[in-house]
């Protein structure tokens, strides 16, 4: 029967139906988030940088985890050393926090390839360990960062946020006030942060490496023997998680303006909340960090009064979800709709010729 | 009655179905011999049977119980214990402790005990604190079979015993049978080798893609009718 | 302070992290399965005994002696109810499921006992040494060194000489097999976690008598025994207390120079071994 196939009645592609009016739907909203600043009050505008900070580290963790099979406990090294590069930038080296959110950036990228070295000699729970021990050394060295004021932490020259590039320039196009200004700076930072995380990531995931990336989480032996190299391919993505993740922890500390290791490198703040925006919206896709960063702020919302009993909940949350509904809840939502709004699975799409049709059944 | 039967059993591994309504009987003190080409689903029905694979409860009958559904240890719990294909062996335990393994689930009232295994195999009484998968393949096979009998069962599987063997160690390990069937112990032999599996069955039966083709006692048996119903040499 | 001393303190230090890693090492062993959340059951175990001996007014040793059945329960629980269902090819579900259940149970705590340093009193024990030569050992410390040397003889009795150890090796080695000889593996499992669960309860006496303990302690505490672990290398329990003392004499020894460096030299020393031998000073031969 293969015989009669010509080869060009067939096509892979990645898109489904719908995936192009997504497109436009998702255009829409980023146009609408880029206008917000203009007609919500400065809180939201906070709650927007959150969410979007939050974006950004949970995709990064759930391209490591959902993608790549590397389960890391320890993002928070980068969120912290980005920040802290970041910092060093402002206080010590005079710079432009818009310019020290790169140096962040690119410090977090540094510190990787080291990182890489040791945690890529563990497999599996002892990656996530070793992830973690490494995010701690980095913490306690910092600690130690005396100009940065060692355990107790520091803040941000006053003024050097205001004097950021772009901030006098908003300040003046929308009438507001400098520390308003550099908020709304900020979420703009972020906004095109996220855009860009996503954007980058759903390309990664379109293309031979994506597919390579896929192989090697499905089965390592299998993908080597095709000729993808499982290390090299899961390397790549550990880098390129640690830029942008970086990137994230230098943004919200320009934002935060005050540093401090334990903040800096928190497991719950950058780690845990991290993992259950993930897990509760849907691991192993780009919706389901989306979704779940949304939950995630709604329960916030609803339970920051009530202390620990929040994590707890958000703990308890996560743990039901893991053992019943594994994909999360964009998983759910997708099974029963079918709808995908970054499709990365190949569909083979055509049809055989019509002799092929009345030939068969 | 029989005392282990199938009555059109089926097997499926995901989607792959691997039995096609497959039916045997075992009686009490029986040795059976299943015969058949690789593939032919043989080694499916002693997973079955063992509770390797999960089937419809009534397809498998044991001693008037459906066991079909049983998991392994239930299985075994009940009197039916498994020489498992490539012996399987646990590589952290010594030949000693293999052995006592066997007994883990399931005592049993009967001849099999540490002292009588070394006698059916002695030498393994001289390896016994060496690691199972230290000895040649023969004698791991011999400590397959002893482990199995050490829960003194009512029916013994065994799958491919003589799998990449010599025939002279294949010789040796099927001079056993005739002691183990003497405690009163039924068995199942899957076999490629159908010489062997001839000279110790009261009776065979031959599969073929997962489904029974013939089967009978050696004596009524001709080669012919063998060659046919293993190879699928007659019109399907 | 003398660096024999110093090392020894290290030693005797090392004897407590090794209680810390040794029903990780057990668990990990049998079933493949990194407890994320095994430091704050050592610390739920502590507040246990705190709740017996302050409810009760009990020993803590015989606080403890009380708590060993109630954690082994709980964990036979956790393994059979909620862990086992995580347990397969994927790694995923384990990590995920044991590092929320790490995330309740420190803000359960929370909840329960606020975010108070506690401590179990001891007694007179607490300041109790004893003196030998030109050194002082503390009695608690050397009290804690030898029940790691007895846990760890103890774990090895039952790993070898008993029915259930080698139902637990069996298991490990192969669990389609050993269902065949009867032995049903999610009860292994559950008992393995059970064992591990009384393990953590003896390093939780020593955990709470020997300082203060807090409820968001437990992660460190992880961190030490997973360390402890992977120097030790998974052939061995005599490992683990080896990587144990590693770790502890790193901790000392980096304190003596700088007490800021205490707990960077424990993680340092860790690296460094990793460096070296990246399967650990004892690895198992089959992996």
């Amino acid at each position: 029967m293969s015989d009669h196939l010509s080869a060009s009645s067939w096509t892979v592609s990645t898109r489904t139906r719908g995936s192009a009016v997504s497109m436009l739907a998702i255009l829409a909203l980023v146009a609408l988030a880029f206008a917000a600043p203009l007609f919500v009050s400065r809180s939201v505008v906070q709650d927007l940088f959150f969410i979007l900070t939050m974006l950004v580290l949970a995709q990064c963790w759930n391209l490591l985890a959902g993608y790549a099979g590397l389960v890391s406990v320890g993002q928070q090294a980068f969120v912290g050393f980005g920040a802290y590069a970041m910092f060093a930038g402002v206080s010590l080296l005079g710079m432009d926090p818009m310019a020290a959110i790169l140096l962040g950036g690119l410090a977090a990228l540094a510190l990787s390839v080291p990182t890489a070295f040791f945690v890529f000699r563990l497999q599996g729970a002892y990656f996530a360990i070793g992830t973690w021990v490494i995010a701690e050394i980095v913490r306690l060295s910092l600690a130690q960062w005396k100009a940065l004021g060692g355990g107790t932490g520091t803040s941000l020259p006053s003024g050097a946020t205001r004097d950021m590039v772009g901030v006098r320039f908003v300040a003046d196009l929308l009438g507001v006030r400098g520390p308003q200004a550099t908020d709304i700076v900020c979420y703009w930072l972020a906004l095109f942060l996220a855009v860009v995380t996503i954007g980058s990531i759903y390309k990664l995931l379109r293309s031979k490496q994506g597919l390579g990336l896929a192989a090697v989480r499905d089965n390592r032996e299998a993908a080597r023997s095709v000729g993808v190299d499982p290390t090299w391919t899961k390397s790549f993505v550990y880098l390129v998680a640690a830029l942008a993740t970086g990137l994230a922890g230098a943004l919200i500390y320009v934002q935060k303006a005050r540093i401090s290791p334990d903040a800096a490198f928190s497991v719950p703040d950058w780690t845990a909340y991290v993992i259950f925006i993930v897990v509760i919206g849907g691991i192993g896709t780009i919706e389901g960090p989306i979704v779940g960063v949304i939950v995630f702020y709604i329960l916030q919302s609803l339970l920051a009064d009530y202390g620990s009993w929040y994590l707890l909940i958000l703990g308890l949350i996560g743990i039901l979800i893991m053992l019943f509904a594994p994909r999360g809840l964009w998983g759910l939502f997708a099974d029963r709709t079918g709808l995908q709004l970054f499709p990365v699975r190949r569909i083979l799409a055509g049809q055989p010729k019509p002799k092929d049709i009345r030939g068969s059944d | 009655m029989a005392l282990l039967e199938t009555h059109g059993l089926t097997a499926f591994y995901g989607d792959f179905q691997a039995l096609f309504g497959v039916d045997i009987a075992l009686d009490e003190s029986e040795t059976v011999a299943v015969i058949g080409a690789n593939g032919a689903g043989k080694s499916t029905l002693l997973r079955s049977i063992s509770g390797l694979i999960r089937n419809v409860p009534g397809q498998i009958r044991f001693d008037g119980r459906e066991i079909g559904a049983l998991a392994a240890p239930d299985v075994l719990q009940l009197g039916i214990a498994m020489v498992p294909e490539g012996r399987r062996l646990f590589p952290s335990l010594s030949v000693e402790e293999n052995l006592l393994i066997g007994k883990y689930g399931r005592v049993g009232n009967g001849a099999w005990s540490l002292d009588s295994i070394y006698d059916l195999f002695p030498v393994l009484k001289e390896r016994r604190h060496q690691p199972g998968t230290a000895l040649s393949g023969g004698q791991q096979q011999m400590v397959a079979i002893g482990r199995g009998l050490m829960s003194n069962p009512r029916v013994l599987l065994c799958d491919e015993v003589s799998l990449g063997l010599a025939p002279v160690v294949v010789r040796d390990i099927y001079a056993a049978f005739p002691k183990i069937r003497a405690t009163g112990a039924s068995i199942v032999i899957i076999e490629q080798d159908i010489g062997q599996a001839l000279k110790v069955a009261d009776r065979v039966y031959c599969m073929m893609e997962g489904r029974v083709t013939l089967s009978g006692t050696p004596a009524t048996l001709s080669r012919e009718d063998i060659h046919a119903a293993y190879f699928g040499a007659h019109a399907r | 302070m003398s660096w024999l001393d110093t090392i020894l303190q290290g030693i005797l230090l090392g004897g407590l992290y090794a209680l810390f890693a040794a029903g990780l090492a057990l668990v990990f062993g049998i079933m493949r399965l990194v407890n994320l959340a095994h430091g704050d059951l050592i610390v739920l175990a502590a507040f246990l005994i705190l709740l017996l001996v302050s409810a009760l007014g009990l020993n803590p040793f015989i606080a403890a002696a009380v708590a060993l059945p109630v954690m082994f329960a709980l964990g036979w629980a956790l393994q059979f109810l909620v862990l086992n269902r995580t347990l397969g090819n994927d790694i995923l579900p384990p990590l995920l499921v044991t590092f929320g259940l790490s995330v309740v149970i420190q803000n359960g705590l929370l909840e329960g006992f606020s975010a108070d340093s506690r401590r179990i009193s001891a007694g007179a024990l607490e300041t109790a040494s004893l003196q030998i030569g030109p050194i002082s050992i503390g009695t608690m410390p050397l009290l804690t060194f030898l029940s790691a040397v007895g846990v760890i003889v103890a774990l090895n009795l039952v790993f070898y000489r008993t029915s259930l150890g080698r139902a637990f090796r069996a298991t490990s080695d192969d669990s389609a097999t050993a269902g065949l000889m009867g032995i049903r593996a999610e009860r292994i499992f559950a008992t393995a976690t059970g064992l591990a669960m009384m393990v953590v309860t003896i390093a939780a006496l020593y955990l709470g008598t020997r300082a203060n303990f807090d409820p968001t302690m437990g992660p460190a505490r992880l961190i030490y025994a997973f360390e402890a672990v992977i120097i030790g290398g998974l052939g061995s329990f005599w490992g683990t207390l080896a990587g144990g003392i590693i770790i502890g004499v790193a901790q000392t020894v980096g304190a003596a120079i700088n007490p800021e460096w205490q707990i960077l030299a424990g993680h340092i020393a860790f690296l460094l071994v990793l460096l070296v031998r990246p399967r650990g000073l004892f690895p198992r031969a089959v992996d």
